[in-house]
């Protein structure tokens, strides 16, 4: 149970964490000791979401995960989405819709808004709102946003009728 | 930044609650961390230094456990059980102020993680989880690696961050009554999402035995029950027609007003908190019944 370093599972890759100290969340891991710089940190007590990460397909706070607690776990950061250079539907659609504004809160919000996609197909607007509460934006007023996100529902949607058809 | 770089570290995560116990008996000040959601604030602030072993309680799987036993009408929910859990079915159905109170907090991510076990052990006045356990008169089940014991909720929160837990002991399951009868919870924020309580309520109706409870949350060391409002509104509820009067609302809400102790801190005053709670407990009764008699 005692170990020197630990080993956590990021985006299908195990990367060996040395030098943590005990309680470092899991978001100083990812940025600090693993080189992970996509996830942000502003408020460091889980009120921002700009560092969501996905834990064993759970959709947190990387603040708020101790980072020697995620052994064993799955997690996916904003780098693990999509390869660089092909864009996933959902940031995509934030360049299309202009949901991007200084950038800081977007992985967060990718990330979040991909987990909601995923639990509710078509969200309505105020769905969109409530699940997006915790994911801080303060430059675009989150109208753009919303319009993203809708976007990618639309999108999704006529994809699997056609499909289907 | 300045980073204090610890060589050695413990970090355990125990998968059974035989293995949690075990480790917490062979060093009973060990931290346990269940969803992190206060704990790590603690800890990235700079206000807790864990400085020996950190128990995870994340991976227990008989912590993530619940059960609805049917004959003796009870849901006992494993204290690692996630807010966005409870408020899912079936649990939200068989404790709707619970999935109530769950909703209100945080955002999705912090549902998530939070865990009912994590509320009580942390004890917060304006934990959400509180006043409905309150409510309900919660039994708490303890365990520690030399046995367990069955706890009224009451006597497991003793004041502000304090519980009656001893060194050694964690909260393994929590055992609420499965009730016929409206219940509810409501909360006053400065705003509608991602908020901590300035003042919260838990009003629930047994209406097999014709008894109300409501317990108030933030305005207080603990949650603050409300025997006097519990018993006048009782009585004054027609139960055959599930009705009251609305004078009998305003008297309600001056009881449990009058029943709150709240302080004035950078969240809000004791006056406010003292009103706000009667509101809520007026609306959250106007919601459990229908009202005679015109406007309340």
């Amino acid at each position: 149970m005692t170990h020197e370093f630990f080993t956590l599972r990021v985006n299908g890759t195990d990367h060996e964490v040395a030098d943590s100290w005990l309680g470092e969340s899991l978001l100083d891991v990812l940025r600090d000791r693993i080189g992970l710089m996509g996830s942000k940190g502003a408020c460091t007590q889980g009120e921002c979401g700009s560092c969501s990460v996905m834990v064993d397909e759970v959709l947190v706070c990387s603040c708020l995960v101790m980072g020697a607690s995620a052994v064993d776990q799955e997690i996916i950061t904003i780098e693990g989405v999509a390869p660089i250079g092909s864009p996933s539907d959902v940031q995509q659609a934030f360049v299309d819709a202009g949901a991007v504004q200084c950038g800081f809160c977007t992985p967060g919000l990718v990330m979040a808004v991909h987990d909601l996609l995923e639990r509710t197909e078509t969200p309505t607007e105020t769905e969109i709102r409530e699940e997006l509460a915790g994911n801080v934006c303060r430059c675009t007023g989150y109208g753009r946003i919303i319009d993203a996100v809708e976007r990618v529902s639309v999108q999704r949607r006529a994809t699997s009728q056609k499909e289907s058809s | 930044m300045t980073v204090c770089k610890i060589p050695f570290m413990t970090v355990a995560v125990p998968t059974t609650l035989d293995d949690a116990v075990r480790l917490l008996a062979e060093q009973p000040d060990a931290m346990l961390l269940a969803g992190g959601t206060d704990a790590m604030v603690e800890i990235n602030d700079g206000h807790r230094r864990p400085d020996n072993l950190v128990i995870a309680l994340n991976r227990v799987g008989d912590l993530r456990a619940w059960r609805h036993d049917t004959k003796r009408r009870t849901l006992t929910i494993g204290a690692g059980v996630t807010y966005t859990e409870l408020m899912q079915e079936p649990i939200g159905r068989l404790a709707p102020a619970l999935a109530e109170a769950s909703r209100t907090v945080g955002s999705p991510q912090i549902r998530n993680a939070g865990t009912l076990g994590g509320n009580l052990g942390t004890c917060s006045p304006a934990g959400d989880g509180l006043p409905v356990l309150s409510a309900l008169d919660a039994q708490v089940r303890i365990v520690s690696a030399t046995g367990e014991r069955t706890a009224s909720v009451h006597d497991v929160m003793v004041g502000v961050k304090r519980t009656s837990l001893e060194p050694g002991e964690l909260i393994a399951e929590i055992v609420l009554p499965v009730l016929d009868g409206w219940q509810g919870y409501a909360k006053v924020g400065v705003r509608n999402a991602m908020v901590i309580a300035i003042a919260s309520a838990c009003l629930v109706v047994d209406a097999e035995s014709r008894h109300i409870s409501i317990a108030l949350g933030s305005v207080g060391p603990t949650v603050v029950r409300c025997p006097d409002a519990e018993q006048q509104l009782a009585a004054a509820v027609d139960w055959a027609a599930s009705s009251v009067p609305p004078e009998a609302l305003d008297e309600f809400a001056g009881l449990a007003s009058s029943a709150s102790r709240p302080i004035t801190d950078h969240r809000s005053t004791a006056d406010y908190r003292r009103h706000a709670v009667g509101v809520l407990g007026k609306r959250l009764a106007r919601r459990a019944f229908t009202t005679e008699g015109g406007r309340t």
